[in-house]
């Protein structure tokens, strides 16, 4: 017996039960404290339902936007210098731009793999704010927003608010000749605010429309500024979450008291991991196939050229729908103008809009008097009137987003733009009012069925050697809960059924 | 059926034994599913190196997307998989614990803000007031000074442009237009001469040049020799949100903005006839000098594009 192996196997006992890891680990405790904290943090339990998973795209879609954008920034010239493009892009040989333009073009084409993260980029960007608009519609319709997480949801709205900010600004960086239009949209709308708005306007461009500042400064507000607030705001989003721990659905075991689903590790950790790459994987398919945003084939910006059918990204649709369809009312008296017809739809209507989405979880406590803690969620059914609000709220919104192609919904379909035009005011204002009682009865129906919401019981008939049919539960699968199990029984129709007990007067039985 | 639904019961993950069926995998047969899984992460595999294969190539970019895409895709999938199928099937729970503190913690800390601080405070309010103001007055210090610094005062430049008296049309390469310039029916736009290819001119003294018959042409009264042999010039900024109105429907002789879709009357001062557009495109007045050029008479009479609160 040498003196090695001695002392490697004393060494292997010194390390106790847990190896290498576990010495590591108890010397990092030693320091820091980590395996109380850690042990409950791997223990933790997250609720499992599809429906959580949407806000987990946007913070997948966040981090892959955050990745992409470092690669671009690395390519991109953030200047309003003009110079001439003498690059790999044929059609624009000669042509003079600025350095923006070309930088983005240069990094599309001259870059290996430019194009592919420029495209999973914008991509990205608008997955992540389409999945925080689907997510907030998500914790809206179960009122997940309620005590004790409305501070929760005011990040939230908050965080959207930046998404859409800094999707315009990014969206604005290569200053090709749809974003520059965009641009200068920007400035007009700024330009039209009362009294402070012309300062405003010269402040944030450096001077007149287009000056030689709104780029670089675009783009520190696109990569330090605006991420540092959003990545500041996901921190204490997720932190609120783990701290106030996660909503459920109500179902068999779960209370306001616990939390019922998988364990964060392993299974938690390896679905939510998968889910990040298919995530990034899914938006890397998308940045391969399908084109987005072809900056080359619209031309540099020039401002008085113009492009036919310009619309902004789908996330600022809803803008453009609002101007386009307001009347041109414009106010002037005392020597003064507030121009109504860009105020209102583009300064005042999205401030009540976000305003509305910030009070919310006041105004509904308000109208319920409920202060109560909740954790468990409701069914949209259950809550027809905050349902019915939320349906209104979104048909007016998805009518603001059609109205934003008039134009091309009239070439298409071959009617005057103004048929189109008077078309989506009706529709704008008229949707929320016929939304609202569709929604709101539609609630109150589904709510109204027994076991309505509920998946239906799985049996299997099975008839004996005797001729008896003999119903017998499904196998148990997924989140399937046992009082749900039980099977229906064969109906024999010798004995007549039980007299249906008297219901509670809110409930109806309806006869199938 | 008892024992089935103690199985679904949901239980507590600390302290199982490790034969507990709440540990079991939660795949009815999990060696496919397991094959299954080793398929997509081979795939995964595969798809992954094909990517630094295709990236070392310099392939086209469609390849560099559709590998990464679908390694990255494939690789997830079967993470996911694992963690449904073959990881403990639950369900487990956990207690919530109150957040709130007790009554006894609550009063000590509203007190030790209150009663600890509000002594502080009330006993030297002169202290606290200098502070407060000390600091209230860096703040309002410093963000005067760094916003006026951001940008010039707008003054009077949004009610101005560039077009003098004189001063020529040219094209944006620089050419003067001259009176033989344009087939009637036929609009080009103008800056004046020297700006075109600046920022302000491009920007703020673009104008749409219309040749609109071959005799002078009035589109208002009081604006009798504006338009000198037919040529008309209106402010290419649209009056709703300064889009340069690009499209002209010579027909209809109307002047179309391709962003909103206000359309302007051309032979009648461009008064908005559709769309969000509150006021007429504003006319310059032209005149052609001996040598048949096209020139200004003088600057626009109103502030060009979108409204703003100044503007009266």
């Amino acid at each position: 017996m040498s003196d090695a192996v001695t002392t490697r196997r004393s060494r292997r006992q010194s390390r106790g039960p847990y190896g290498r890891l576990g010495s590591a680990l108890n010397e990092l405790d030693d320091r820091v404290g980590v395996a109380k904290g850690g042990r409950s943090f791997l223990d933790k339990i997250f609720p499992d339902h599809w429906s959580f998973m949407l806000g987990e795209i946007a913070l997948y879609s966040f981090v892959v936007v955050l990745v992409t954008g470092v690669f671009l920034t690395l390519y991109y010239v953030p200047s309003q210098a003009i110079v001439t493009y003498h690059g790999s892009y044929l059609p624009l040989d000669g042509t003079s731009m600025t350095e923006a333009y070309a930088s983005t073009v240069n990094l599309s084409f001259a870059v290996r793999a430019g194009l592919l993260m420029r495209q999973m980029h914008h991509w990205s960007a608008d997955i992540f704010i389409g999945a925080i608009v689907v997510h907030m519609a998500r914790v809206f319709f179960t009122g997940a927003f309620r005590k004790p997480r409305e501070l929760n949801w005011t990040i939230g709205v908050t965080l959207l608010t930046l998404a859409i900010v800094n999707g315009f600004l990014g969206y604005s960086l290569p200053d090709d000749l749809v974003s520059g239009t965009g641009i200068r949209i920007a400035y007009s709308i700024i330009l039209s605010v009362p009294l402070v708005g012309t300062y405003l306007a010269f402040f944030i461009f450096g001077g007149n429309f287009p000056g030689t500042a709104v780029i670089p400064r675009f783009f520190i507000l696109h990569v330090l500024i605006v991420p540092a607030l959003i990545v500041g705001l996901v921190g204490a989003h997720l932190f609120l979450l783990v701290r106030q721990k996660h909503t459920q659905f109500p179902g068999e075991g779960r209370t306001e008291r616990n939390v019922v689903g998988s364990p964060m590790f392993p299974v938690f950790m390896a679905k939510t991991t998968g889910f990040m790459l298919i995530v990034a994987g899914v938006t890397a398919l998308l940045g391969a196939f399908a084109q987005i945003n072809p900056i080359w084939q619209f031309g540099p910006y020039e401002a008085a050229r113009i492009s036919y059918a310009v619309q902004p990204d789908w996330y600022m649709a809803f803008l453009d729908g609002a101007l386009r369809i307001f009347p041109s009312w414009s106010f002037h008296s005392f020597g003064y103008t507030i121009p109504f017809e860009v105020t209102i739809p583009a300064v005042v209507f999205p401030g009540l809009l976000f305003g509305l989405a910030y009070a919310w979880p006041a105004i509904e406590r308000r109208v319920t008097h409920d202060n109560a803690l909740h954790n468990l969620l409701d069914r949209p059914s259950s809550r027809p009137k905050r349902t019915a609000a939320g349906v209104a709220v979104l048909a007016m919104l998805s009518m603001l987003f059609i109205a934003s192609s008039t134009d091309v919904i009239a070439n298409f379909f071959h009617v005057s733009l103004n048929t189109v035009l008077w078309t989506m005011r009706i529709l704008v204002l008229v949707s929320p009012f016929v939304a609202y009682p569709i929604g709101y009865f539609i609630a109150k129906e589904i709510h109204a069925t027994r076991g309505g919401g509920r998946r239906k019981t799985v049996n299997v008939v099975q008839r004996t050697a005797s001729g008896e049919y003999v119903a017998t539960p499904a196998p148990a699968y997924g989140d399937d809960v046992a009082s749900e199990l039980a099977p229906t029984p064969v109906p024999t129709f010798i004995t007549p059924p039980e007299a249906v007990p008297p219901t509670d007067p809110g409930t109806r039985t309806v006869d199938r | 059926m008892s024992q089935m639904s103690e199985h679904r019961t949901p239980v507590s993950i600390q302290g199982l034994a490790a034969d507990d069926p709440h540990l079991a995998p939660a795949a009815r047969h999990p060696r496919l599913v397991e094959r299954v899984i080793a398929l997509n992460f081979v795939v995964g595999l595969v798809l992954v190196i094909g990517f630094g294969a295709c990236y070392w190539v310099n392939a086209a970019p469609w390849t560099l997307g559709a590998t990464m895409g679908g390694g990255l895709f494939f690789l997830g999938v079967g993470l996911v998989a694992w963690g449904k199928y073959l990881m403990p099937r639950g369900p487990f729970v956990e207690e919530r614990h109150p957040l709130a503190s007790d009554e006894v913690e609550r009063d000590a800390f509203a007190a030790a803000i209150v009663e600890r601080g509000g002594g502080v405070v009330k006993r030297r309010k002169v202290l606290g007031g200098l502070l407060g103001g000390g600091l209230g007055a860096f703040g309002i210090v410093a963000l005067f000074p760094l916003l006026r610094s951001l940008g010039p005062l707008p003054k009077g430049t949004l009610f101005h442009t560039d077009w003098r008296s004189g001063t020529f049309a040219v094209d944006s390469t620089g050419r003067r237009v001259s009176v033989g310039e344009l087939a009637i029916g036929s609009i080009m736009t103008v800056f004046p001469e020297g700006l075109e290819n600046t920022d302000r001119g491009q920007a703020v003294d673009q104008t749409i040049l219309i040749r609109i018959s071959n005799e002078n042409f009035v589109t208002q009264k009081g604006r009798e020799t504006w338009a000198p042999m037919g040529y008309l010039a209106y402010s290419k900024l649209c009056t709703h949100l300064g889009c340069p109105v690009g499209l002209y429907e010579q027909q209809l002789q109307l002047l179309v903005c391709p962003c909103h879709q206000s359309m302007f009357n051309a032979t009648n001062g461009a008064i908005p006839e559709f769309g969000p557009a509150p006021r007429p495109l504003p006319q310059l007045p032209l005149y052609i000098d001996a040598q048949g050029y096209v020139r200004a008479q003088s600057d626009y009479h109103e502030p060009v594009g979108p409204g703003f609160w100044e503007r009266s």
